[in-house]
């Protein structure tokens, strides 16, 4: 070896210059891939709070101003009563009297008939909300030229109406109120079905499994490789078994209810149990893991039974982080697509599921159906209900947190 | 267990009060326990189910007089209602997809974790790794959106519209790349925090620089790990199915053309079974046949993925 000198080799230090200087360079690569994903993150949350609200260029079939001398918002009852029967034809208001008369209606509720089949607004065009703020001048020449009757209107997608109202084939009157609906009761039942047996079989695997044992090395290798099963492998599962071969169970036949055919919720809940339980059952084995051993010796030397042990001390410990467990998994079951389409959630359901048997309607199906029309209203549309499924995504996961912060606390 | 549930007498009780209370015991526990094993054996009935049921329709598809297997997986043309059954189209697509996906996730993934684990402070990764897992988090329709409205714009900004179709495989693969990017990074992150710090120290002991000690001695030493992620990512581009039933175009095409649309399997399947189905016919078999394909493939991938993991955790644990 050579001495050590005491003044620092040149070529040395240019060569130790030189890997610190390839070294730093390798690290601002490495800053840089995970500055890539969160970029995206930013720019996907951006693209569907950008298409959720900006100008619309609306044309009335009808001018309102024809119809009355005043605002139509600020009219009574009367007034739109005689405007209705003024230019609706017979038919039309015999259908809607035979619906409820139009004397019984709110004047809310006549106002919206009086828009919906006189005035007919139709969106012509919409721009986003970075178009709306930086080119207005260019929307409004654009407005002058095509579409010369219209008028331009700063529309928020995303908005009460939006969530309240039923289905429509027509972007501007359609909400998202049965899509909610029917996610919010297969994600109920889904979570009834899975969740005992998720449970049941983790706390099986966990306390009583004999890991020596070919059938329980079995389960436990079978949940693992399940839960990398694609989503849509379950759907077709979901279709064969549940939505064919159990029908008259699935569509609630044989309670004289229901559906003509499989397509049911109970359908589908079932499926995205199927779906979660590996990923349940594994969350939940590994909160009745953290559970520590001292506290079933102590059960077991007070003469508890082991499933007096599991029960009363065991579970309420790791009943938190089972919860969290649960509703991370709930939470994939939530943006869930693919196995619904297969399953068959219908796309136009204008009334909300009433129970288990009913044929329905998701966010993420809606979701997808909009965004698959080349129409631009339905892009927008959809982006509002992406922020629905979001906002709904974030209060699940926010539950998740705070039992986290709880559980974490109490050890 | 069962020796621990033995009570510990000093005194024999009476006879007939020990057997009274241990049967009794004994039954109701008994129940429980059958109870749950049988919540444990339903995943595996769900295996089975999904054998018997995608093998059962597979084979009355494979026997029906318009198909042949030969045929099926050797010709490229992809058209069921005269009678072509090639599924060459459907899982070049899918490759495709998957290729471009990975092009992206890989690289990204695994430099994420590096730096997650080896260059940042305590304090940037607990910033940094929640923003990465909300990508995990959002939902494969919404990627799907993203790419028809943003990804598609961009390429077509690019490369011109008339290279560009609407839908396309490479916009669908690499919005799909962003979407597996945490799953690689999580999971190569584990790996390479599972290296034992004294190789690290050792290696640095011997004037290594970070980046030497990281590329030389961390990646190769969690490498099992890290194939073991690129291996599920594999398998999850290959079973994504929102977002390339959005993007990438629906209707089977042979081409190796980037900017064309060109239908996967799990999009053929989902757009299928979308519409009216008639069951029975050789259109209904077809998805399962392919289903088939398709829980074949993610299966030996996450076995093959597993056992690797396994092996890491043998080595250092």
């Amino acid at each position: 070896m050579r001495p050590l000198s005491v003044e620092p080799d040149s070529t040395q230090e240019k060569f130790l210059n030189r890997r610190h200087q390839v070294g730093r360079l390798w690290q601002a690569l490495f800053l840089f891939s995970i500055l890539v994903g969160i970029i995206t993150l930013a720019t996907l949350l951006f693209t569907i709070f950008n298409q959720s609200l900006g100008y619309v260029a609306i044309e009335n079939k009808v001018d309102p101003a024809s119809l009355s001398a005043r605002p139509l918002e600020k009219l009574n009852k009367a007034e739109l009563l005689t405007i209705l029967e003024a230019n609706l034809s017979k038919a039309r208001l015999r259908q809607l009297n035979a619906d409820i008369p139009l004397e019984e209606r709110s004047t809310v509720d006549l106002y919206d008939i009086v828009i919906e089949r006189i005035v007919d607004p139709v969106i012509v065009s919409t721009w986003s909300f970075s178009e709306s703020l930086f080119t207005k001048p260019a929307i409004l020449q654009e407005i002058a030229a095509k579409y010369p009757t219209a008028r331009l209107e700063f529309k928020i997608w995303l908005n009460w109406r939006f969530i309240t109202q039923a289905m429509s084939s027509r972007a501007e009157l359609a909400g998202v109120r049965s899509a909610l609906a029917g996610s919010m009761l297969l994600i109920l039942f889904t979570i009834l079905i899975a969740f005992p047996i998720g449970v049941g079989a983790a706390i099986y695997l966990e306390e009583y499994a004999n890991h020596q044992s070919r059938l329980n090395r079995l389960i436990q290798t079978n949940i693992d490789n399940l839960a990398g099963v694609p989503s849509i492998v379950y759907g077709i599962l979901g279709l064969a078994i549940f939505v064919r071969t159990l029908a008259p169970i699935t569509s609630g036949q044989f309670l004289g209810i229901g559906a003509d055919n499989g397509r049911t919720i109970l359908s589908a809940s079932l499926t995205m149990a199927l779906l979660i339980l590996p990923v349940l059952i594994i969350n939940a084995q590994e909160a009745i893991r953290a559970v520590p051993g001292s506290l079933r010796q102590a059960s077991y030397g007070l003469g508890a039974t082991q499933w007096q042990t599991i029960w009363h001390h065991v579970l309420p410990v790791a009943l938190p982080g089972i919860f969290t467990g649960t509703i991370l998994a709930v939470s994939r079951a939530m943006g869930e697509t693919a196995p619904l389409i297969i399953v068959g959630a219908s796309t136009f359901i204008s009334q909300s599921p009433s129970g288990p048997f009913s044929m329905f309607t998701a966010l993420p199906i809606q979701i997808y159906n909009w965004t698959t029309r080349p129409q631009d209203q339905f892009r927008n549309i959809a982006a509002a209900a992406i922020l629905v499924l979001l906002i709904a995504l974030l209060s699940l996961n926010a539950i998740a947190i705070l039992l986290r912060n709880r559980f974490t606390k109490k050890l | 267990m069962e020796t621990q549930l033995q009570p510990i007498t000093t005194a024999t009780p009476p006879v007939e009060m020990k057997t009274r209370l241990k049967k009794r015991r004994r039954l109701s526990e008994r129940v429980i326990q059958g109870f749950l094993l049988l919540c444990g054996v339903i995943s595996i009935l769900t295996t089975l189910g999904i054998v018997f049921e995608l093998g059962k329709e597979s084979l009355l598809f494979f026997t029906s007089p318009q198909v042949n297997l030969w045929e099926f997986l050797t010709t490229t043309r992809w058209q069921p209602t005269i009678g072509e059954f090639g599924v060459l189209p459907l899982v070049n697509a899918t490759l495709m997809t998957s290729f471009f996906a990975m092009l992206i996730a890989l690289p990204l993934g695994l430099g994420s974790a590096i730096y997650l684990s080896e260059y940042a402070t305590p304090k940037a990764r607990s910033i940094l790794k929640p923003i990465l897992e909300v990508l995990a988090g959002i939902p494969t329709v919404v990627y799907g959106y993203f790419a028809l409205t943003f990804m598609t714009p961009l390429l077509r900004g690019i490369f011109g519209q008339d290279t560009v179709e609407v839908y396309n495989t490479l916009s669908a693969g690499l919005v799909m790349g962003i979407m597996i990017l945490p799953l690689v990074s999580s999971m190569s992150e584990d790996a390479l925090s599972a290296v034992p710090r004294a190789l690290k120290e050792a290696a640095y002991g011997l004037g290594a620089t970070r980046l030497e000690t990281a590329i030389k001695v961390v990646v190769p030493a969690a490498l099992s790990g890290i194939i073991a992620a690129f291996i599920l990512a594999v398998s999850r581009a290959v079973g994504e199915t929102m977002i390339v039933a959005v993007a990438a175009g629906s209707g089977p095409a042979f081409t190796f053309n980037p900017f064309h649309s060109a239908e996967t399997m799990t999009g053929y399947i989902a757009r299928i079974s979308g519409g009216d189905l008639a069951y029975d016919s050789p259109d209904y078999n077809s998805i399962f046949a392919i289903g088939l394909l398709l829980f074949t493939l993610t299966l030996f991938l996450n076995m093959v993925s597993r056992r690797l993991v396994r092996r890491f955790r043998e080595v250092y644990e």
